[in-house]
């Protein structure tokens, strides 16, 4: 079986063995998420105070960066990866649920099977965030809320591991008969592709793309987890694991790539903005503009030197409209 | 009225045709993609997934119409196109070109009614927006022979229907082929689904509640008792996870899907198809956009999601759902996923066109 796979690459010889890209990215991406929620999940056993849970938080967020844009398989069942993040939410859905939940002093918080049914927008990291930097009437509920919710992102993450490895192998085994999930050896390398091209998407027009909205209507509102500082961090964090993907996952050098990559992220951290809140005054705004352009950047060197030389697509269709 | 007289006078004197798809190989079904070299096709499709007849097409198309008894097919190329193609699928000889005339445009799909005399075209009158619908006689070497109003802005798919009763689905901004892919008056959108006689004459219109005029009613198709499906596209915020289906029966007030709310999110607004099964009791939509397609009943309770990259065609199979995506892959999706084949190099443009239905 072993050896099917390596001469099922053989033709592809830029393509770094996607097991490797597994075993080195994606399985300890699993477990560093896992660890962080855990962390998170003990913290708030013994203290759900946020001054108490707030770091934990902010670690768990940090890990989540580490494996979010791997959103295909274990993360998009069941809709998983906008349970842990309900982001973006231009309708305002977390604030609603998480303030029903706690207008009704809701007792499904103290019933950790039960949590698991409420409606997605009311768990996971965003609903946290409304309970640790939101100024709370009733302190006590929102402890035993932050408990519960997380509870839940440690109970998701480890279903999250446990299923990557077994998606692992249905990668590994790419094009064998009975692999209904990945029916050519090709497919497993154009889903981490298409995971690379379409983050590198959403962290220009999503992440940046939102608070900038229009130079006459900024929303800085809509920044990813503004309260809890993270606008800026949670897109330094998503350029750091595209770029252990995008190297990960090419055996030759990719020295265009590189850098695109060196470029923005000199950028990024050149920002001293953390929340994107500067959208709003022109000279800044054009910083960050400035980054949304050398994000976009890097997408196309990837798209000339990765997908371009492995003949992978990406959007025949979903790029194409009617 | 002369319009009518013609098409009277075609029922009357219908005359079977000489080949049947059998001569094509019997597909189930047709697809256009990309191959390998970046020139494009139109295959036919056998139930398990082999290839029946493959012909080169100019350039990439959209949609196919499938004539219901002889082996012949109308490729559109992509709104705005101007031009669409007639091929023999037994022979693959082009047997027509037929170009839009002034001032009009093609939107990529197309229909047969009149026992298959008649093609029906859906266009844009681009001066004014209104949608039309074209007629061409088959039997008078395809030409055109009058057009009759689709009763709305920007028609994309119609359908023919029991009694020759025309579907069309106006999706409700305006287009210009002056400035393609730019959709023009989303502020004013008002997309709805009409029922139109063959001769011009709006038989009944559905229109969704004012809070979902930005969808876009785009793609239809037909389930058993009576049920009409319709894909939408969302033309507001891609993440606000609005509802995507419609099912609709004359006389009624239409209904929406149902799905979770990750699952709508995650259709990022779009479907690129709609297809029921072949009991007509399932309904599929498909978005190449969020990698998924998502299967219900016929009340919108859903069923299943099934994911799969750049995924985009449906039809109905034996079982289930033929689905098609733009990486080459053609499956069968039931309860179970089956691949049926899968070749290198080839993309599967939107749609899967049944034939014989």
């Amino acid at each position: 079986m072993r050896l099917a796979l390596i001469l099922a690459l053989l033709p592809l010889p830029a393509f770094a063995d996607v097991s490797q890209v597994i075993d080195d990215h994606i399985l300890p991406a699993t477990k560093g998420f896992a660890a962080a929620t855990h962390a998170l999940a003990d913290k708030a056993q013994v203290d759900c105070a946020p001054d108490a849970i707030r770091p934990a938080y902010q670690s768990a967020f940090d890990a989540w960066m580490g494996l979010s844009h791997l959103g295909f398989g274990p993360l998009e069942q069941d809709g998983r990866a906008l349970t842990i993040e309900f982001w973006p939410d231009p309708r305002g859905l977390v604030r609603r649920a998480t303030a029903g939940l706690i207008a009704d002093s809701d007792p499904v918080v103290d019933k950790p099977d039960a949590f698991a049914e409420v409606s997605i927008a009311g768990r996971g990291l965003m609903a946290l965030e409304q309970l640790l930097y939101e100024s709370q009437a009733d302190p006590d509920y929102a402890c035993r809320y932050a408990r519960a919710v997380a509870t839940d992102l440690a109970a998701l993450a480890d279903a999250v591991q446990a299923d990557w490895r077994s998606h692992a192998d249905l990668m590994r085994t790419a094009g064998e008969s009975g692999n209904d999930r990945y029916i050519s050896a090709k497919e497993p390398q154009q889903v981490l592709y298409t995971a690379l091209l379409s983050t590198l998407e959403f962290d220009a027009d999503q992440r940046l793309g939102r608070p900038m909205g229009s130079f006459d209507k900024p929303r800085p509102k809509l920044a990813e987890a503004w309260r809890s500082d993270r606008p800026l961090q949670n897109i330094r964090l998503s350029l750091d694991a595209l770029r252990a993907l995008a190297t990960g996952m090419s055996d030759t050098p990719i020295p265009v790539t590189e850098a695109a990559f060196d470029t923005a992220q000199a950028t990024a951290a050149s920002l001293d903005d953390p929340r994107l809140a500067s959208v709003d005054d022109p000279q800044s705004r054009l910083k960050i503009e400035i980054l949304q352009q050398q994000i976009r950047a890097i997408g196309a060197a990837v798209e000339a030197e990765i997908g371009g030389d492995l003949g992978l697509t990406a959007g025949f269709n979903s790029k194409d409209g009617d | 009225m002369r319009r009518r007289g013609f098409l009277t006078a075609l029922l009357a004197g219908a005359v079977a045709p000489r080949l049947s798809w059998a001569d094509a190989g019997s597909p189930a079904i047709l697809g256009a993609a990309r191959e390998a070299d970046g020139g494009y096709a139109l295959f036919g499709i056998a139930p398990d997934g082999a290839d029946t007849f493959r012909i080169a097409l100019p350039a990439r198309g959209h949609a196919a119409a499938a004539h219901p008894t002889a082996p012949e097919a109308v490729a559109f190329a992509r709104s705005p196109g101007t031009f669409a193609i007639v091929l023999n699928c037994a022979t693959g000889a082009v047997l027509a070109r037929l170009h839009a005339p002034e001032g009009r445009h093609f939107y990529g799909h197309g229909t047969f009614i009149a026992d298959g005399d008649i093609l029906c075209t859906s266009e844009n009158d681009y001066a004014t927006g209104q949608g039309r619908i074209g007629l061409w006689s088959r039997r008078d070497d395809w030409r055109r022979v009058g057009e009759i109003p689709t009763h709305g802005i920007g028609p994309h798919e119609i359908k023919r229907s029991e009694g020759d009763i025309l579907v069309a689905a106006n999706g409700g901004y305006r287009s210009h082929p002056d400035q393609p892919g730019i959709k023009l008056d989303v502020d004013r959108m008002r997309p709805n689904l009409s029922y139109i006689s063959p001769d011009g004459e709006l038989l009944e219109q559905v229109e969704l509640d004012a809070e979902l005029r930005k969808n876009s009613i785009r793609h239809i198709a037909f389930g058993t008792r009576g049920v009409v499906a319709f894909g939408m596209q969302w033309q507001g915020d891609a993440a606000d996870g609005v509802p995507l289906l419609g099912l609709h029966r004359r006389g009624e007030k239409p209904v929406l899907d149902r799905m979770p709310i990750y699952e709508a999110m995650a259709m990022g607004g779009y479907v690129g198809s709609v297809a029921f099964d072949a009991e007509g009791m399932r309904v599929a939509i498909s978005s190449p956009r969020g990698g998924r397609v998502q299967i219900f009943d016929d009340t919108g309770a859903h069923l299943q999601t099934v994911l799969r990259e750049d995924v985009c065609g449906l039809a109905p199979a034996r079982r289930g759902f033929f689905i098609s995506d733009g990486l080459g892959g053609l499956m069968q999706a039931d309860h179970d996923i089956h691949a049926l084949s899968k070749k290198r190099g080839r993309a599967w443009d939107h749609h899967l066109v049944p034939v014989g239905l």
